[in-house]
C-alpha cells in the first residue's frame, strides 16, 4: 500500500496552496490571533522539508492544539457556535498540515479544506465567495490529484484539476435542480447563526430609525405583475406602535387570524415580495394585504405576520389593496388605547391641542387643523436633528424644529392624542425604486420610515404622513432628493453618480437573480421551475427518477468523452495503410487476399531499386503483427523506415 | 475498510477464476475494466454527505452547490480512471527459465496506443506490484518478479492491471490472463557429489570417482561446483574464486543416469542431483548423456544440449507444454 510512504514535494506543496486559499477567505471574520497563528503554522510547514518523521515533537502538537482551543474558548466564551466551530476547524487544519507526513494525512486534510469551505458559506454566499471556494476547491482536487500522478508538470496538473471540475459542473447542476430538497433547519440551529441581521427593531425612539438611514442595504425586493403602485401608495407596513411611555414607541396587544377584517377594494397590486433575513416575524407587505398567504396571518393592526422568523430569504406572493378602508369597527379597547399618553408631559403640546379641540370639533377638523399648523410651522427634516430632552415632543415642535421622520410621526401622534382622536405610530419602509434591469422594486434599509394613522369614524384607520408636510419629496421621489444640500447620504443615493447607479443596478438585478436561483432555491422553488419546465406536481419519487435520468444521460457524455479517441486506427495500422498507399500512388495496390510477404515481393520486383528496404518492411510488419512477441520501439522503428522509403 | 478489501478480493476471486489464458495481445475494452470506491473514496462520500446535511439544516445554497459539484468531480473521476486503462494492450514478452526457488522474471509489453499519457498505474500479480507510467503511444516492457516454487511450467497467472488515478477515490482494474509461462527447472542439489565419470556397474557397486583425476585448468568459481574444487591456494593468495577443472580419463563418456542413483532418493531428490550434475557437467565442457525412465538424451555438449537436459527434468512427469 502507498497510504504511509513518505512525500514528494508536489502534494505537500498544492495542499499548502489550498489551505490558504480556503483560510484566506476565512481572513475577514476569524479572530486576528488565530490567523496569526494559522499563518506562522503554515510558514512553518512551508519551510520544512517534506518527510517521514512529523516535524514537530507529537506532545508539542497536541499542546499547541490545546492552547488554540483554550484561545477559541477564550475569544468566544463557549465552543458551540458557529463562530468558534470555524475558528476551531482552522486551527485544526493548520496543524494537521503541520503534522502531514502520509497520503492519508494529506486526503484528510482536504477533507477538512473542503468543511472550511463550507464554513465559508454561513458568512456570506456572493458571487465573489462562491469563485473563491471554486479556488480553493481547483486547489484541493490538484492536491488529490498528484498524491497519484507525481510526475506531470505544473501546467497539465492545473489543467486536469480544471478538467475534472468542468466535467463535474453539469451533474452539479443537475443534482442542485433535481435533488429533493427538503427545508431545514433538521435540528436547531445554535444562537449564532443569523447573526448581523439588520432591520427595524419593534420599538421606536429617537435615532432609531434614522440610524438605518445611512445603510444601502437591501431590505426586499417586490416584484409586481403589472405597473406597481405610484410613490405615494409605496408604505410598505412594519410594527405598528401604540404604548408611548414619553420617549420610545412600542407596539400594542394585537390578535391574529388568517383573513383581514377589511374587504379589498380596487386596484389591487399582486406582486411578489423577497425578504432580505431579519430575524422578525414580520413581512413588511405592502399596505393594506389581502387574501390568505400560505405560512403567514394577519394581526388585529393589519400586518402580515410570518409563522416564523425570517432567517433566510424568503419569498411570498402577495396582494396589495391600497384604497381599502380599514379598523371600521375597531374594537373600543385598541381605540382606548390609541388616546392614552404618559401623564404630565409636553405640556405647550397638550396646550396646543387643547385649542384644536376647544370648540368640541370633530376629529376631522381637528387633524385639518394639526396638518395646517404642522405645514405652517417650517419644520425641517434633516437627518442629524439635535438631541432632546425629557419633553421631546415639546422641544421638535416648538424649539428646535428639526427632525427625522420619527420625530415627525411621534409627535403628531402625541398631538392627536392630546386632543383625543385615537392614533397610532406605523414603522415600515416607504417608496423603493424601481430596477430598470430586471423591473423589480428594490427597498433599502435607507428607506425605513415612520408615518401615523388617525382613526376617524366611518373612515376607519386613515394614514396620514407628517413628514411629508415637511419634505413632500420624500414620499414622491426619496430621501436624497428630500434632504437639505450637506447632508450625508449613502454613498449610492447622491444623484450626481448616475453612471455609478447603472452599474449598481445591473449588479443588484444579477445578484437578485442569484438570490433567487441560488441561494433561495427551496422545495417551493424547485416546483416552480420545475412545472415552467413541463412537470407539474412532481413527487420526490418521480425527482429521484429524474435526477437518475440526468445523471445517466450526463454518463453517457463522459463515456463518449473517454471513448473518443477509440476510433484511430493502431500505430501498426496506420504505418502498414501508409506504406500501401506509398505503393498504390505507384500503381502496386495492394490485393484483399495478399499477405504481407507477399505484397512485399511483388512490390520488390516493380521497384528492384528498393527491394531491400520494401522486403525487410513487409517482413518486420508480419513479424509485429503476426509474431507472438516484439521489441518496446519495433512499431516506430517501422514507422520511421516506412516513412524514410523513397520509390524511383 | 478492511472489510472492503476482502469483499473486493472475493468479489475479484469470482469474477475472475482463472481460465485459459488468453490470445495476445489483451486489449482493454470496456467490458473488463472494473470500478469501484477505494476506502478513501468512502471516506470522501462520507464526508460529502456530512456538508449536505450541514448544508440542508442551515439553509445553505452554496453549500448544496459544492457538495453536488465535489460529487460531480468524484463521478467524473471514475470516468477518468476508467479510460486511463481503456484500450492499453498487454503482450506477453519473455520469461527466462530458472531453479526452482529463484525468482521467475515476466516480462510483458504494456502498449498505450493512445495520444494521452496515462500516469499511476500499477500492474502486478496478488503477490508483487510495479508502478507504472505510459507516455502517448509508449511501450513498455514491464518486469514481473514472482518467486518460483516447484519445478516445471509455471503460469504468470492473473495480472492485475490498476489505477486509482485521477483522485485516488475510485480504483479501475483489469483482471488479466497474459499467454506466459516460465520453465523452472528442479533445484539444483547443494553439496551434490561428484559427477559419476566412466561406465556405471552393474549391480549396487558404488560408482568409480572420475573426472578429477587429472588437473586441466581453472576457470571461475559458480555456485554450484563443490567446494573441493576450489582452488584455494589462489584464493589465500588473495586471488579470485576459481575452480579447478579436470579433464576425464575417456572424454565424452558421462553418464547421468536416473537408474544409478541410490535406491533411497525419491523423484525430486533424483531430479535435483541430476540437475546439479548437468549444471556441473556443461560447467566442466565435458560432452554427457542424461538417462531418464523416458528415454536418453545426448551424448552432447553446449548450452542447447544443458537446456535440454535441465528442461527434460524440469518437465520429468509433467506434460511437455506449458498448458493443455
Amino acid at each position: 500500500m502507498d497510504r504511509f510512504l513518505p512525500l514528494d514535494y508536489a502534494p505537500a506543496r498544492w495542499l499548502l496552496a489550498a489551505t490558504a486559499a480556503t483560510l484566506a477567505a476565512h481572513a475577514i471574520h476569524l479572530p486576528p490571533w488565530l490567523l496569526a497563528i494559522c499563518s506562522l503554522l503554515l510558514a512553518w510547514r512551508s519551510q520544512l522539508p517534506w518527510q517521514t518523521r512529523a516535524p514537530g515533537h507529537r506532545v508539542a502538537i497536541l499542546l499547541l492544539a490545546v492552547a488554540t482551543a483554550g484561545g477559541v474558548r477564550l475569544h468566544f466564551g463557549h465552543f458551540f457556535g458557529r463562530d468558534p466551530g470555524v475558528a476551531l476547524l482552522a486551527a485544526l487544519l493548520c496543524l494537521k498540515v503541520l503534522e502531514s507526513r502520509s497520503s492519508r494525512d494529506i486526503r484528510a486534510c482536504v477533507l477538512l479544506s473542503f468543511f472550511l469551505q463550507l464554513g465559508l458559506f454561513f458568512y456570506s454566499q456572493t458571487p465573489a465567495i462562491a469563485a473563491l471556494a471554486l479556488v480553493g476547491s481547483l486547489f484541493a482536487i490538484v492536491t488529490l490529484t498528484s498524491l497519484h500522478d507525481t510526475t506531470a508538470p505544473l501546467g497539465p496538473r492545473l489543467r486536469t484539476g480544471a478538467l475534472l471540475l468542468a466535467q463535474g459542473l453539469p451533474f452539479m447542476i443537475a443534482l442542485f435542480v433535481l435533488f429533493p430538497r427538503v427545508q431545514g433547519p433538521l435540528w436547531g440551529l445554535p444562537a449564532d447563526a443569523h447573526g448581523g441581521l439588520s432591520g427595524l427593531s419593534d420599538s421606536m425612539s429617537p435615532g432609531s430609525i434614522s440610524h438605518l438611514s445611512l445603510s444601502d442595504e437591501i431590505a426586499f425586493r417586490a416584484a409586481f405583475r403589472g405597473a406597481p403602485p405610484p410613490p405615494a401608495d409605496r408604505y410598505w407596513r412594519g410594527p405598528v406602535l401604540t404604548t408611548f411611555d414619553g420617549r420610545t414607541w412600542r407596539p400594542g396587544s394585537y390578535t391574529v387570524a388568517p383573513l383581514p377584517t377589511y374587504r379589498a377594494t380596487r386596484p389591487t397590486y399582486d406582486y411578489r415580495l423577497t425578504l432580505e433575513p431579519h430575524g422578525q416575524n414580520w413581512l413588511l407587505a405592502l399596505d393594506y394585504p389581502a387574501g390568505i398567504v400560505r405560512g403567514a396571518r394577519y394581526t388585529s393592526d393589519h400586518r402580515l405576520l410570518a409563522d416564523a422568523p425570517i432567517r433566510s430569504r424568503s419569498r411570498f406572493d402577495l396582494v396589495a389593496t391600497p384604497s381599502a378602508r380599514i379598523g371600521l369597527d375597531e374594537d373600543p379597547d385598541v381605540l382606548a388605547a390609541a388616546r392614552r399618553l404618559p401623564a404630565a408631559s409636553n405640556p405647550r403640546t397638550r396646550a396646543l391641542a387643547r385649542d384644536f379641540a376647544a370648540d368640541g370639533a370633530s376629529h376631522a377638523v381637528i387633524l385639518e387643523r394639526a396638518l395646517a399648523h404642522l405645514r405652517a410651522s417650517r419644520l425641517i427634516y434633516t437627518l442629524n436633528p439635535p438631541g432632546l430632552g425629557a419633553d421631546s415632543v415639546d422641544e421638535f415642535l416648538f424649539d428646535t424644529r428639526r427632525g427625522f421622520c420619527e420625530h415627525f410621526s411621534s409627535a403628531f401622534v402625541f398631538l392627536m392624542r392630546a386632543a383625543d382622536v385615537p392614533s397610532r405610530v406605523v414603522t415600515g419602509y416607504q417608496g423603493g425604486e424601481i430596477n430598470p434591469v430586471d423591473g423589480s422594486l428594490v427597498v433599502r434599509q435607507s428607506d425605513a420610515h415612520a408615518w401615523a394613522e388617525v382613526w376617524l369614524a366611518g373612515r376607519g384607520w386613515a394614514r396620514v404622513d407628517p413628514t411629508a408636510l415637511a419634505a413632500p419629496r420624500r414620499i414622491e421621489a426619496g430621501l436624497a432628493a428630500a434632504l437639505p444640500e450637506g447632508e450625508p447620504l449613502p454613498f449610492m443615493r447622491r444623484t450626481q453618480f448616475a453612471w455609478l447607479l447603472a452599474v449598481r443596478n445591473q449588479w443588484e438585478a444579477a445578484s437578485h437573480a442569484w438570490n433567487q436561483w441560488v441561494l433561495g432555491y427551496n422545495p417551493d422553488r424547485q416546483r416552480e421551475l420545475l412545472a415552467r419546465l413541463g412537470f407539474p406536481r412532481i413527487d420526490w419519487q418521480a425527482l429521484i427518477i429524474l435526477l437518475g435520468a440526468a445523471g445517466a444521460g450526463l454518463m453517457l457524455l463522459l463515456f463518449a468523452w473517454a471513448f473518443r479517441q477509440r476510433k484511430d486506427a493502431d500505430r501498426l495500422d496506420r504505418a502498414w495503410s501508409a506504406f500501401c498507399g506509398k505503393l498504390a500512388k505507384r500503381g502496386v495496390a495492394r490485393q484483399s487476399w495478399e499477405g504481407p510477404v507477399d505484397y512485399g515481393m511483388r512490390a520488390a520486383t516493380a521497384f528492384p531499386a528498393e527491394a531491400a528496404d520494401l522486403h525487410a518492411i513487409a517482413a518486420s510488419y508480419a513479424r509485429l503483427r503476426y509474431g507472438p512477441l516484439a521489441q518496446p520501439g519495433a512499431v516506430q522503428e517501422l514507422s520511421r523506415q516506412i516513412r524514410r522509403l523513397k520509390l524511383q | 475498510m478492511r472489510r472492503l478489501a476482502t469483499l473486493r478480493h472475493r468479489l475479484s476471486q469470482w469474477l475472475l477464476r482463472a481460465g485459459p489464458p488468453e490470445p495476445s495481445p489483451i486489449v482493454l475494452g470496456q467490458s473488463r475494466i472494473f470500478v469501484l470506491p477505494t476506502g478513501a473514496g468512502v471516506g470522501f462520500a462520507g464526508a460529502l454527505l456530512v456538508m449536505l446535511i450541514a448544508s440542508i439544516n442551515y439553509n445553505l445554497g452554496l453549500g448544496f452547490a459544492l457538495v453536488f459539484l465535489l460529487a460531480g468531480v468524484a463521478v467524473a473521476s471514475m470516468v477518468h480512471a476508467f479510460r486511463n486503462l481503456l484500450d492499453l494492450s498487454v503482450r506477453p514478452g519473455r520469461a527466462a527459465a530458472v531453479f526452482a526457488g529463484e525468482t521467475a522474471q515476466f516480462h510483458l509489453l504494456v502498449d498505450n496506443a493512445r495520444r494521452f499519457r496515462r500516469p499511476a498505474l500499477k500492474i502486478g500479480t496478488p503477490r508483487a506490484d510495479t508502478p507504472l507510467e505510459l507516455a502517448a503511444d509508449e511501450t513498455r516492457d514491464v518486469l514481473l518478479a514472482v518467486p518460483s516454487e516447484q519445478r516445471g511450467w509455471m503460469r504468470l497467472g492473473r495480472v492485475v492491471l490498476e489505477t486509482s488515478y485521477p483522485l485516488g477515490l475510485i480504483r479501475a482494474w483489469c483482471v488479466l490472463l497474459p499467454d506466459l509461462d516460465c520453465l523452472v527447472y528442479p533445484a539444483p542439489e547443494r553439496d551434490a557429489p561428484p559427477l559419476p565419470r566412466g561406465v556405471q556397474s552393474d549391480s549396487g557397486e558404488r560408482l568409480r570417482r572420475a573426472g578429477d583425476e587429472d588437473f586441466a585448468g581453472l576457470r571461475r568459481h559458480r555456485l554450484t561446483d563443490s567446494p573441493r574444487h576450489v582452488a584455494w591456494k589462489a584464493v589465500a593468495r588473495g586471488g579470485p574464486m576459481l575452480t579447478k577443472e579436470f579433464a576425464g580419463a575417456e572424454g565424452g563418456d558421462v553418464t547421468l543416469d536416473w537408474n544409478a542413483l541410490p535406491e533411497d532418493l525419491d523423484v525430486e531428490a533424483r531430479l535435483s542431483r541430476l540437475t546439479a550434475w548437468v549444471i556441473a557437467a556443461a560447467a566442466a565442457a565435458v560432452s554427457f548423456s542424461l538417462r531418464l525412465p523416458g528415454g536418453r538424451y545426448g551424448p552432447d555438449s553446449g548450452p542447447a544440449h544443458e537446456e535440454a537436459c535441465l528442461k527434460r527434468l524440469a518437465l520429468f512427469g509433467l506434460p511437455d507444454a506449458p498448458h493443455g
